[in-house]
């Protein structure tokens, strides 16, 4: 059994008491204020919309509640702070940063360290297989405490001081290796072992979270620094993304976009006034005052609704996007009238009909699976194929009022790109746009080809629910409006 | 007897004593609304019990509660107040010829005329009052905008009468099941709350308070089958109100465990979708079977 942790409590107790050093008669002495303006301040660096009402809002809540009680502080700022669930979510994350290293700077400046950390526990102390199941056990049971408890003694165990890598990234996920935690079920294991039956995704983020912390803690008291601030990861905020129970959510969204397409265009129609007369409905609001057209009735303006062509990538590399993608396409089936969908991997396939005929979601992504044959001979996507039958089924279609969008990655896998005849389906249509599950950053490195095809069309970088609604508007925006 | 509460725990033992089981971040924040005036704006997934807090809130506090509930469509009129028009046409009618126009008019606008509808209602009450404005997000973005003025000064303007405060402070719930986008004038007025499905233990609790006789043993796996027939991707995900039906008929069954067949027959408490049905059917009755030993051997 690995020895009993040591003595946490009073050490957190006594970083708390030299980040508020002072008295807590008074709470919202000018110390805290500050902290409190900054940690606005990174919020709003991060994108949560914070008005100053919002900060005094916060203000005004903590003197009602404990706030050395850590949740309820917590909870205060976030009800006051925090006003959609994707802004909870960041504000968790910010949260958690800003407040450790305060803590940490506190720590540091008034000289509070750790007797004894780290290379005290040697490692023949601490029997692995024990801590293995230890932790197994309270990732299972999602014990917080004791999850920190334990990733000290894993770091202990595995991570030799000066050996590390420098990255905390690198030894988060070598610790984890060498813990063996993994999702999918052991069967070897005995059955009253939680990992028999695998570990929940979310226990296990969470106590890569606490290791990260407990490194990055380890790390500052060794340099005696913070290290240099960092914008939160972008890919924490990225599309929904991996299996069933994020389909869920997926779904959520593309709902909501369902509801938003409907209305859209409504804020337009009132401000166009060259609307044509509704010859049939003024007459009739006529007879209120004797036959005599007092008030013109106008045709309504019907927003744009452009005949789409939806062409998908479903290839392995793009899977957890292409999961989102179909569902949008599922969505966006209910909202034009007039929509052909493909999807590919090496070949195309026309997957219309499909759309067509089952609303449920689930039963038209197992029927392409199914049906559609795409991958021919390695699975791999060819893009210089797929434009070439593309352009063969649809070129007499396409005319200028036509809409064309692929969603796909633009990784080639070494063939040819065939932009040419992407340009020639690019030149029939209207309008050509080009959503690309990576981001930006990772556009045209490696075998990503988007540069050959962004200078024929527009192309959106689509990885959060957010760029998928702009572009959403983007497409069903009236003509007049479209730069 | 209307009391304030003092401590956010005092809130939450008030909330318990009406069968109402907060987590702590409820109790805080229902705490701050009380505390500060503020509205809550409550969002979550369907069936997680936004609106029964509101309705626990109004219990405990020993206040009344009035309920706005808001559909595409809803306006001022039905909303705020109305003149009563029938009424109004009496009175002129009933009124002798020679009476002066000013007379007239300065009776039919008065109080007596004016239909109160449930702004109105809240606002106008000599008692502090929980009032509930259920689904916001349901009615236009300029009903929203309506309720703006009186949100943060609650009053009502009313052309003919004038300004009518509020003389109570009332407690305000906006519930929003998140199928549009609030406008940001409109969360800034108010503390922000997200319930989610409960947790395990919660929901345990939950189902122990509203049916304390039913076994412990089968309460728990009652709620981790919810739990799992929730992690499923369904139109209608089981709320816990379900959760809580489901338990009380297990209890009138008599059920002693909960196996395929007890399952099977008591599913459609909890799954109200023919699609849902199938699939949980598919994918949760097979489990309970392969969980349960026992069956499996005696039939084998």
């Amino acid at each position: 059994m690995p020895p009993p942790p040591d003595k946490r409590p009073s050490r957190e107790a006594s970083r708390r008491a030299a980040l508020f050093s002072e008295p807590l008669e008074n709470p919202l002495d000018a110390g805290l204020t500050a902290h409190l303006v900054e940690f606005g301040e990174e919020l709003r660096g991060e994108g949560v919309a914070l008005g100053t009402s919002e900060l005094l809002d916060a203000f005004s809540a903590l003197p009602e509640v404990a706030w050395d009680e850590p949740t309820l502080f917590r909870e205060t700022l976030a009800t006051t702070l925090a006003k959609s669930p994707e802004d909870r979510a960041i504000f968790d994350l910010v949260f958690e940063r800003f407040f450790f290293r305060a803590t940490e700077l506190a720590a540091l400046t008034t000289g509070i360290g750790e007797a004894g950390s780290g290379d005290g526990e040697g490692n023949s102390e601490i029997d692995i297989d024990a801590l293995r199941e230890q932790i197994a056990r309270a990732i299972a049971e999602r014990n917080e405490g004791a999850m920190r408890d334990l990733a000290r003694l894993a770091i202990a165990a595995f991570a030799q001081p000066g050996e590390g890598s420098g990255v905390l990234g690198v030894d988060v996920q070598r610790i984890r290796r060498s813990l063996e935690l993994r999702t999918d079920p052991q069967g070897d294991m005995p059955q009253d072992d939680p990992r028999a039956e695998g570990l929940p995704r979310d226990g296990i983020r969470r106590f890569e979270q606490l290791l990260r912390q407990e490194l990055e803690r380890q790390q500052i008291e060794r340099t005696e620094a913070l290290p240099a601030a960092r914008p939160l990861h972008e890919l924490d905020r990225a599309l929904p993304s991996g299996p069933l129970q994020d389909l869920a959510s997926v779904h959520r969204v593309v709902t909501q976009l369902k509801r938003r397409l409907k209305t859209q265009g409504q804020e337009h129609r009132g401000h166009r006034r060259h609307a044509h007369v509704d010859i049939r409905r003024t007459m009739r609001a006529s007879l209120q005052t004797g036959g005599v057209p007092i008030t013109l009735r106008y045709r309504p303006v019907r927003p744009r609704r452009p005949e789409l062509f939806v062409i998908c990538d479903v290839s392995t590399s793009v899977t957890s996007a292409s999961v989102f993608f179909l569902s949008v396409m599922h969505a966006l089936h209910d909202s034009f009238r007039k929509m052909r969908s493909f999807v590919f991997i090496e070949r195309v396939s026309e997957v219309t009909e499909v759309f067509e005929r089952e609303r449920d979601f689930k039963a038209v992504s197992e029927a392409i699976a199914r049906d559609a044959g795409v991958a021919d001979i390695s699975g791999y996507t060819d893009y210089g194929r797929v434009w070439g039958e593309l352009l063969e089924q649809i070129q007499d279609e396409l005319h200028p009022r036509a809409t064309v969008i692929v969603l796909g990655d633009a990784r080639t896998n070494g063939r040819a790109p065939g932009a040419d005849l992407f340009a020639q389906i690019a030149a029939r249509a209207g309008r050509t746009y080009w959503l690309n599950p990576e981001p930006r950053l990772y556009w045209n490195y490696g075998d990503s080809v988007i540069d050959s095809y962004a200078q024929y069309c527009e192309a959106y970088e689509c990885w959060t629910t957010a760029q998928l609604e702009n572009f959403v508007k983007v497409l069903t925006a009236p003509e007049a409006t479209r730069p | 007897m209307p009391t304030t509460p003092e401590r956010p725990d005092e809130v939450e033992s008030g909330l318990i004593d009406v069968g109402y089981l907060p987590d702590e971040a409820t109790a805080l924040v229902a705490f701050l609304a009380i505390k500060l005036g503020k509205p809550i704006l409550v969002e979550g997934p369907a069936g997680v019990g936004k609106t029964q807090l509101a309705k626990s809130l109004a219990d405990t506090l020993g206040r009344e509660l009035v309920r706005l509930q808001c559909y595409e469509g809803l306006d001022e009129a039905k909303a705020l107040y109305e003149w009563n028009y029938r009424k109004q046409l009496l009175r002129i009618q009933a009124e002798a010829q020679d009476t002066g126009w000013t007379e007239v008019q300065d009776d039919i606008f008065g109080e007596d005329f004016l239909l109160e509808r449930p702004l109105m209602t809240a606002i106008a009450s000599p008692d502090p009052v929980v009032l509930l404005i259920d689904e916001i997000d349901k009615t236009d973005q300029e009903f929203e905008a309506m309720l703006l003025e009186l949100l943060s000064d609650f009053q009502i303007s009313i052309p003919e009468l004038g300004r009518i405060e509020a003389s109570t402070m009332p407690l305000v719930l906006l519930t929003s099941n998140n199928s549009r986008e609030l406008t940001e004038a409109l969360k800034r007025r108010c503390l922000y709350l997200w319930i989610d499905y409960p947790s395990l233990e919660h929901e345990l609790q939950i189902v122990r308070l509203h049916a304390p006789e039913l076994d412990e043993k089968i309460a728990r796996r009652l709620v981790e089958v919810v739990a799992m027939v929730r992690d499923l991707d369904l139109k209608k995900p089981p709320s816990i109100a379900e959760s809580i039906d489901w338990a009380r008929a297990l209890l009138l069954l008599g059920a002693t465990d909960i196996d395929t067949k007890t399952f099977n027959d008591t599913m459609s408490i909890i799954v109200k979708h023919r699609t849902d049905i199938d699939i949980v059917a598919e994918r949760v009755g097979v489990k309970l079977g392969g969980a349960e030993d026992g069956v499996s051997a005696a039939s084998s």
